[in-house]
């Protein structure tokens, strides 16, 4: 698990001009399922082509396996990848497609026959040899587009946003279907999304991205829960993203009133960014909270109730089961250890930007 | 609503009628009659048989022939070049391509006609170098030039048609999946595209073997493609009858590479209109 089967070293790379990657710096370890995830034109694709051999970087290195990889043609490198679109190859049935691979290796009649149907059982699809490619639904056409890359035993496995056409009940059962097929391989994934759920349910590593830059490398958990910047908070989940100033140790002010937290280290008087997750957020008797307001909205959300409630100036983004209805006074409580405080950006990368989605 | 699309189709049943099915059956009476008595003949189609027109009909399928092939060799990097390229970067080659096009073909031909004359163009070059004259003109290779200048175009356009619908990534997965460029180009990009191969292979072909503008043209009175003997019947001799029966033979041969045609393209994905 802590082996680095994938380095890259110093990537840069643009595309008529515009900078698509900024010396990024990012280890792959052996066995994990990574997740590149950002905003559409993040450079997330463009790192995973450029580990896949279908871009070039203008600067920097891939190391794979401990091997300079960087201009190493496609066909030569270890790893396999499943495109955003299946890219199937239409003129050829199911089974043509996954042997494709073994067929260019020379492997024998035997050995492709028993691959295929290993690969085909793993995804199931069973039985689906003789069909043809344009016959299958998006999703059955994505697990053939899996199967074609596994046979080949690749030691990584690349996936540009596979579950990006599929609708939403497919993509979850394909969430959980992905997990197992990278239990049962015991293969490195890399995985490119820009859905953040996807992300929180699949990965051990999430690294999230942002105009070219890595903003933040974590397990799921720590991304969710301790967001190194505003961008992060942003992008993962909900979030209330406040101004506030570090009073001291343990005691930020937000919108007038006084915070206790647990956050040390940050000096007096210094200006930072506050985020609290909407769920974190307890709604108590008016008065009996740090800060007064008015619930302004309410919207059903299933498992919960969102609530906007105006309190200091702000409007507080608030997830509760229990429902507080509009036009109602509140006080609003959270728990020092839900308040996450964070430095105000200073370089360029770290700057928040809006999150196009 | 149906009655309605086959009202507005009227204006072009006239036209198909009286410009092509008139017309077809007009040959194809006199191809079977005789010019003398007027009776039902097989004679007149007979007559490809004979030393000159069999003659005629093989050099013209010789060189039609070789200019689609010459045509296919030249077209196809160039499709494959254009459909990797952004729009932006294409549109001008593009323009390039279609740019003789606008031009009347009659004029492009004759233009050539100077270009390769004895005392033309490009002998008037190389005497100033001081090089031997060149025997362009007047030769096969004078029609075949002439041929591949003019169809190119109709090769480039069906093939680039088919390669731009191509999704690249299903290149790339070949790549990914261990293929070299030799084995993407055989097993996946030439098949992926054989609709348009097949299209633009008709669309030379078919021009080529029945010309006889670039026959006369460019290769003198002395080289004679079928093309040439079948109006040489009409304008020369006014025997329309054997004409007739030429056109009709032609006709066959074109008729079965369409049938090719359709056997490969099924979905008319590589049809150019």
């Amino acid at each position: 698990m802590s082996y680095k089967l994938i380095n890259l070293e110093n990537i840069t790379k643009s595309y008529e001009g515009q900078r698509v990657l900024d010396n990024l710096n990012l280890y792959i370890r052996e066995n994990e399922f990574l997740t590149l995830l950002g905003p559409s034109g993040c450079g997330k694709t463009t790192t995973l082509r450029i580990i896949g051999g279908f871009e070039s970087p203008d600067s920097g290195r891939v190391i794979f396996d401990g091997q300079d990889i960087t201009n190493l043609a496609p066909n030569k490198r270890q790893l396999n990848t499943v495109f955003q679109k299946y890219a199937l190859f239409t003129h050829m049935s199911i089974a043509e497609n996954i042997a494709f691979g073994l067929k260019i290796k020379g492997k024998s009649q035997e050995y492709i026959k028993d691959k295929i149907k290993y690969a085909l059982k793993l995804v199931n699809l069973e039985g689906y040899e003789h069909r043809s490619p344009a016959s299958l639904s998006g999703g059955q056409q994505q697990r053939i587009a899996i199967a074609r890359a596994i046979v080949n035993e690749p030691k990584v496995l690349l996936l540009d946003e596979p579950l990006g056409a599929l609708d939403l009940k497919l993509r979850q059962d394909m969430q959980y279907e992905l997990i197992r097929l990278k239990n049962e391989l015991g293969i490195t994934f890399i995985y490119v999304t820009h859905d953040q759920e996807e992300a929180l349910t699949m990965s051990d590593t999430i690294v999230v991205m942002n105009q070219g830059y890595i903003q933040q490398i974590g397990t799921p958990e720590d991304i969710y829960n301790e967001p190194q910047n505003a961008f992060v908070a942003d992008f993962i989940g909900d979030s209330n993203i406040i101004d506030g100033v570090m009073l001291e140790d343990r005691l930020v002010k937000i919108l007038g009133a006084k915070f206790p937290c647990v956050d040390t280290g940050f000096g007096r008087n210094k200006p930072v960014d506050v985020v609290i997750r909407p769920e974190d957020i307890d709604l108590v008797k008016p008065k009996k909270g740090i800060i007064t307001g008015r619930v302004t909205n309410l919207i059903f959300r299933g498992v919960h109730y969102e609530m906007d409630v105006e309190a200091g100036g702000y409007t507080w983004l608030v997830h509760s089961t229990d429902m507080v209805p509009v036009g109602e006074e509140v006080g609003i409580w959270v728990d020092p250890f839900d308040i996450q405080i964070m430095n105000k950006p200073e370089s360029v990368h770290e700057e928040a930007v809006s999150v196009e989605e | 609503m149906k009655n309605k699309s086959r009202f507005l189709a009227a204006p072009f049943t006239v036209w198909a009628v009286g410009f092509t099915i008139i017309p077809l059956l007009i040959v194809i009476y006199y191809a079977f009659t005789d010019n003398e008595t007027g009776g039902f003949t097989l004679s007149n189609l007979a007559e490809i048989s004979s030393p000159e027109n069999m003659k005629a009909l093989a050099l013209a399928l010789l060189l039609s022939v070789v200019s689609t092939a010459i045509c296919l060799i030249l077209a196809y990097p160039l499709a494959m070049i254009l459909a990797q390229k952004s729009v932006n970067q294409t549109s001008f080659i593009v323009l390039i391509f279609i740019l003789p096009m606008w031009m009347n073909f009659l004029l492009r031909t004759l233009a050539w006609q100077t270009l390769l004359e004895k005392n033309g163009v490009i002998n008037s070059v190389l005497s100033f170098l001081h090089l031997p004259a060149l025997e362009i003109i007047n030769t096969p290779g004078a029609i075949i030039l002439g041929m591949v200048y003019n169809f190119l175009p109709f090769m480039v356009l069906p093939i680039y048609n088919v390669m731009i619908k191509i999704d690249k990534d299903v290149v790339n997965a070949a790549r990914d999946l261990g293929a070299n460029p030799l084995q993407t180009l055989t097993r996946i990009l030439i098949p992926l595209s054989l609709p348009g191969i097949i299209s633009g292979i008709t669309m030379v072909f078919i021009p080529s073997l029945t010309t006889f503008v670039i026959s006369s043209m460019l290769g003198g009175s002395k080289i004679l493609l079928i093309g040439n003997v079948i109006e040489q019947e009409f304008q020369q001799t006014n025997n329309y009858h054997v004409g007739s029966g030429l056109s009709l033979v032609l006709m066959l041969f074109i008729l079965f590479s369409m049938a090719v045609t359709a056997k490969y393209d099924k979905d008319g994905e590589g049809s150019l209109f």
